[in-house]
C-alpha cells in the first residue's frame, strides 16, 4: 500500500517539463545516467563504423577502399571513440542511475557538476571527429598518440590534445562527484563493507580516474608544445626522449585498462547473485581483489614497452608485477563461478551475458597473462594476438558487462520488461560473431602478422576474411539492440518494482520504472536484503 | 622443420601440424595459410619464446578446463528447472586460500624458465659481427659494422620490392597472389636487396631510427627490437639454419608502415664470407670509379 501510494506520488514530483529543462539543465541523476547512455551508445555506432572499415580494407590482401593513411586514421580514432566515448561514459552514465539507488542516497552529491561533466563530452567528441574533415584528415599515430610519429600529424594533434584534455576534465568530475555521493550520501546502516559490489568497484574505479588523467593531461600538454611551441621534451634531436612519453603515457594507460574492467566486475558481481539466487561467494575478498588489482595497475605500466630496450631489471621487474595481477583477478573468477556453484540458476538475458563476460574475459585474461611473460613477449608484441587480447576484455569484457546491466536494470529504468527471446537471440548472435571477429587474431598474430597495418602477406588471408565475416556479424548488434529496448518501452510488459525473482539490493525495493526522485528520506537497511546476503557474521 | 628444435614440441604438435605440414623440409620464415600456432624458429631466443608459449598456454588450457568445467557442472546441474534448492552459503575460507596459493606456485614456476631465458638473451657480449640497423619511413639501412673483428663497410638500404609496391596501390588490379620471389608467395614480404648474414655466428644486432620510432622484426629469430630515434639498442641472433627469412616492421610508423618488410638470407660462413668479399670488391671499384670522374683536389690549384 504505502509504494503503491509512494508512486503515485514520485510520478509528479517534479520533473521538469520541456525537454530543455528535463535534458540539458538536468542535475538529477537518472536523467544524467541516460543521457550518458545514450551518448555512448552513439559513440559504440560511430567506433564500430570505424571498425566496420578496417575490417572491410582487411577482408582481402591487396588495397581495396581506402589509402594506408586513413586506414591509419580509422584504427587511430576507433579506439579514441570507442575508449573514451564508449565505454568509458557507458560505465558513468551506470554508476549515476544505479550508485545513489544502490546506496540509499537521493542524487549524486554534487548535481550542478554532475550535469557539466556530461555535457562536456559531446564537444569533446564534436571536436576530435571534427578532425576527420580537416585538411590532413585525424590523427593517425595511434591512440597510443607516440611521439616522435603522432607530432607528424597536422592541425589534428591539437584538435585531439583539446579534445582528450575535455574528456579528462570530465572525467575526473564524475569520478569526485562519485566518490563524493560514496563517501557521504550512504543511506544509514550502509557501511563501507556493506555497499553492494557495483558501488565497490565504481568507487575504485573513480580513485584510479583521479590519479592517472592529469597524468596523461600532462603527456597531451607536452605533445602540444613540442608541437606547437618548440619544446623538446621528446624530441631526441633536442635533448628530449621519445622513450619519456611511452613511461608517462602508459603510467595513466595501464590504470586506464582498469578503468574500463573494474566496474564490468562490478556488474557481474551483482547480476551472477540474482540469477544464481545465492548470495555473492567471498563478498570481502571480491573488495579487496579489486582493491589489489587497482594498487598493481599503477606498478606494471612498462609490461606495454618490453621491446623497447629496456634494462634487464626493468624486464624482470614489470613481468612479475605482471604475473601477479593474475591472482586477485583468478580470485574473482572462482568466486563468481562459485556463486552459481550450487546455487538455483537461470538463464535470463542479462545472466547469459554475465556468464558470456566470464569465459570471454578469462579467455582475454589467459592472453594477458602470456603476454606478461617477456620471452614470448617478444614475439607477441604488436601483433594481431595483442589485438585479440584486448579485444577479449574490452568487449566481450566490458561491453558484455555493459550490455548484460542495460538488460538487467532495463526494468527499473523505464517500468517495462524487454522480450526474452530476442535478448536472448542478440546473446548468441553476439557470442558467435565476436569470437569469428577475434578469435582468429590470436592465429593471425602467432603466425607473424603485425597489427595496424592495412594490407598484408596472402597466407594470412584466410583467417582475416574470417574474422572480417565475424566484424560484419557484430555490426548488426547496435540496430539489433536499439530495436529490442525501442520495441520493449513501446510494447514491453510492466516490470515489478523486484524484475528479478532473485534480486535483491536497495535498488529493488523502489518501483519501476524508478521514480525521478527516491530516497529522500533515507530507506532503511535490512543485512540480508542485500546482494551479498549478510556479511557482518 | 623442428628437427633441430628440441623441448617441448611434443605438447604443441598437435596444434603445429597444419602450420609444419605446410612448412616441412624448407628452411622458411614464410607464414602458412590458416596457420595456427607460433613456429619455433632457428634461434636459441625463438625456441625460448616458442617453448615459453607453449609452457603458458597448456597451463591455460588446463585451468579454463577446470574453471570453466566446474562452471558448466553447476550449469547443467544447479538449474531451478532441475529443481535445484540454492544453498546460502557465501564464503570458504579454507578454499580461498588454496585458490590464492595455486595461482601463486604457478605463476612462480613459470617465471623461473622465463628468469633464466631473460638473462640469457640480454647478454650481447662476444658477439663475432656487429650490424647497426637503422629505421626510416619506410625503409631500412643495413651495415655491417665489424666482422671477425674487422670493419666490414658494407652499408646498403633495403626497401620493398617492386612487384608487392605496384600490387600494394590501391586499387591496382593486380593480384597479390602473383607476387612470387625463391618460390614464395612473398607479397609484401620481400625486398629489393635482402640483408646477407652468417649462420652459426653471433651476430649483435644495434637498432636506431632516423625519424620516427621502427620496430625490426623476424619472428624466425624470436624477437623484436624497436628502433628510436636518439636511442640505440642492441639484440643479438645465432641462426642455426640457412635459409631466407622474412618479417616487417612492428612498430606503426606512418602510412606505409605496412610497405616495409625485412628479408635475411643466412649463408653457411664460407658462402657469406665470399658474398661479403664480393660486396666489398665492388664497393672498392665503385670507390675508384668515383675518384677517377671526380678532379683530384691536388689538381684544382697550386694552393691546394
Amino acid at each position: 500500500m504505502a509504494s503503491h501510494a509512494a508512486v503515485h506520488h514520485d510520478a509528479h514530483d517534479h520533473k521538469p517539463e520541456g525537454f530543455l529543462d528535463r535534458w540539458v539543465f538536468t542535475t538529477n541523476h537518472k536523467d544524467i545516467g541516460t543521457l550518458y547512455l545514450v551518448f555512448s551508445f552513439i559513440m559504440f555506432c560511430i567506433g564500430g563504423a570505424m571498425s566496420g572499415v578496417i575490417r572491410a580494407e582487411l577482408l582481402k590482401p591487396g588495397m581495396q577502399f581506402v589509402q594506408p593513411y586513413f586506414f591509419n586514421q580509422m584504427t587511430t580514432v576507433h579506439a579514441l571513440v570507442m575508449i573514451f566515448g564508449g565505454v568509458m561514459p557507458a560505465f558513468v552514465g551506470l554508476a549515476n542511475w544505479m550508485v545513489p539507488l544502490m546506496i540509499g542516497a537521493p542524487d549524486m552529491a554534487l548535481p550542478r557538476m554532475n550535469n557539466w561533466s556530461f555535457w562536456i563530452m559531446p564537444f569533446a567528441f564534436t571536436l576530435l571527429l571534427l578532425t576527420l574533415f580537416l585538411p590532413g584528415g585525424a590523427p593517425a599515430g595511434g591512440w597510443t598518440l607516440y611521439p616522435p610519429l603522432s607530432l607528424q600529424g597536422g592541425y589534428s594533434v591539437a584538435f585531439a590534445i583539446l579534445a582528450i584534455h575535455m574528456m579528462g576534465i570530465s572525467s575526473i568530475m564524475g569520478a569526485i562527484n562519485i566518490i563524493a555521493t560514496i563517501l557521504n550520501m550512504r543511506a544509514p546502516g550502509m557501511d563501507l563493507l556493506k555497499m553492494p559490489l557495483f558501488v565497490w568497484t565504481w568507487l575504485i574505479t573513480a580513485f584510479l580516474l583521479i590519479a592517472v588523467m592529469p597524468v596523461l593531461a600532462g603527456a597531451v600538454t607536452m605533445l602540444l608544445t613540442d608541437k606547437f611551441f618548440g619544446t623538446s621534451f621528446f624530441n631526441a634531436a633536442g635533448g628530449g626522449d621519445p622513450l619519456m612519453f611511452q613511461h608517462i603515457f602508459w603510467f595513466f594507460g595501464h590504470p586506464e585498462v582498469y578503468i574500463m574492467i573494474l566496474p564490468a566486475f562490478g556488474v557481474v558481481s551483482e547480476i551472477i547473485p540474482t540469477f544464481s539466487r545465492k548470495p555473492l561467494f567471498g563478498y570481502q575478498a571480491m573488495v579487496y581483489a579489486t582493491a589489489c588489482i587497482a594498487f598493481l595497475s599503477f606498478i606494471v605500466w612498462a609490461h606495454h614497452m618490453f621491446t623497447v630496450g629496456m634494462p634487464l631489471g626493468g624486464e624482470l621487474f614489470f613481468m612479475y608485477a605482471t604475473m601477479l595481477i593474475a591472482v586477485p583477478t583468478g580470485v574473482k573468477v572462482f568466486n563468481w563461478v562459485s556463486t552459481m556453484w550450487k546455487g538455483s540458476l537461470t538463464f535470463e538475458t542479462p545472466m547469459l551475458w554475465a556468464i558470456g563476460f566470464v569465459i570471454l574475459f578469462t579467455i582475454g585474461g589467459f592472453s594477458g597473462l602470456m603476454l606478461a611473460i617477456v620471452p614470448a613477449d617478444f614475439q607477441y608484441h604488436d601483433t594481431y594476438f595483442v589485438v585479440a587480447h584486448f579485444h577479449y576484455v574490452l568487449v566481450t569484457g566490458a561491453l558484455f558487462s555493459i550490455i548484460g546491466a542495460v538488460y538487467y536494470w532495463w526494468p527499473k529504468w523505464t517500468g517495462r520488461q524487454y522480450d526474452e527471446r530476442w535478448g536472448k537471440f542478440h546473446f548468441w548472435w553476439s557470442v558467435v560473431f565476436v569470437n569469428l571477429l577475434f578469435f582468429p587474431q590470436h592465429f593471425l598474430g602467432l603466425a607473424g602478422m603485425p597489427r595496424r597495418i592495412p594490407d598484408y602477406n596472402v597466407a594470412f588471408a584466410d583467417w582475416n576474411f574470417v574474422s572480417s565475416i565475424g566484424a560484419f556479424g557484430m555490426l548488426c548488434t547496435p540496430a539489433m539492440m536499439f530495436f529490442i529496448l525501442w520495441h520493449s518501452k513501446k510494447y514491453g510488459a510492466k516490470a515489478e518494482a523486484r524484475s528479478w525473482e532473485g534480486a535483491r539490493g536497495l535498488e529493488w525495493t523502489v518501483p519501476s520504472p524508478a521514480p525521478h526522485h527516491t530516497f529522500t528520506t533515507p530507506p532503511s537497511i535490512d543485512d540480508g536484503a542485500l546482494a551479498h546476503g549478510n556479511v557482518t557474521h | 622443420m623442428a628437427m633441430t628444435y628440441r623441448g617441448t614440441s611434443r605438447v604443441g604438435r598437435g596444434l603445429l601440424a597444419a602450420a609444419s605440414a605446410l612448412m616441412a623440409g624448407v628452411a622458411s620464415a614464410m607464414p602458412a595459410p590458416w596457420q595456427l600456432n607460433m613456429t619455433p624458429g632457428v634461434t636459441e631466443t625463438a625456441h625460448n619464446a616458442y617453448q615459453m608459449h607453449m609452457i603458458a598456454l597448456w597451463i591455460c588450457v588446463v585451468i579454463g578446463v577446470l574453471v570453466f568445467g566446474a562452471m558448466f557442472i553447476a550449469i547443467f546441474r544447479d538449474r531451478k528447472s532441475r529443481g535445484a534448492v540454492p544453498a546460502t552459503w557465501s564464503h570458504n575460507t579454507k578454499a580461498e586460500i588454496v585458490w590464492t596459493i595455486i595461482p601463486i606456485v604457478i605463476l612462480v614456476s613459470m617465471a623461473m624458465p622465463a628468469t633464466r631465458m631473460l638473462v640469457a638473451e640480454a647478454d650481447t657480449n662476444n658477439a663475432e659481427m656487429t650490424i647497426q640497423v637503422t629505421g626510416y619511413q619506410w625503409k631500412w639501412r643495413y651495415q655491417y659494422l665489424d666482422y671477425q673483428g674487422k670493419p666490414a663497410r658494407v652499408n646498403f638500404v633495403s626497401r620493398l620490392d617492386a612487384d608487392s609496391d605496384r600490387t600494394r596501390q590501391l586499387d591496382s588490379g593486380l593480384d597479390p597472389h602473383a607476387v612470387k620471389a625463391d618460390g614464395e608467395q612473398a607479397y609484401l614480404l620481400n625486398v629489393d636487396k635482402p640483408l646477407v648474414v652468417p649462420t652459426h655466428t653471433k651476430i649483435r644486432f644495434v637498432l636506431t631510427a632516423d625519424d620516427v620510432i621502427h620496430a625490426w622484426w623476424v619472428p624466425a629469430f624470436g624477437w623484436k627490437s624497436d628502433a628510436i630515434p636518439g636511442i640505440i639498442n642492441d639484440a643479438w641472433v645465432n641462426i642455426e639454419q640457412p635459409g631466407i627469412y622474412r618479417g616487417q616492421c612492428a612498430e606503426l610508423c606512418g602510412q606505409d608502415h605496412a610497405f616495409m618488410p625485412i628479408v635475411v638470407i643466412a649463408k653457411p660462413k664460407a658462402e657469406f664470407e665470399q658474398w661479403l668479399a664480393a660486396e666489398q670488391a665492388s664497393l672498392d671499384k665503385a670507390a675508384a670509379t668515383a675518384q677517377i670522374a671526380a678532379p683530384a683536389p691536388a689538381a684544382a690549384g697550386p694552393q691546394g
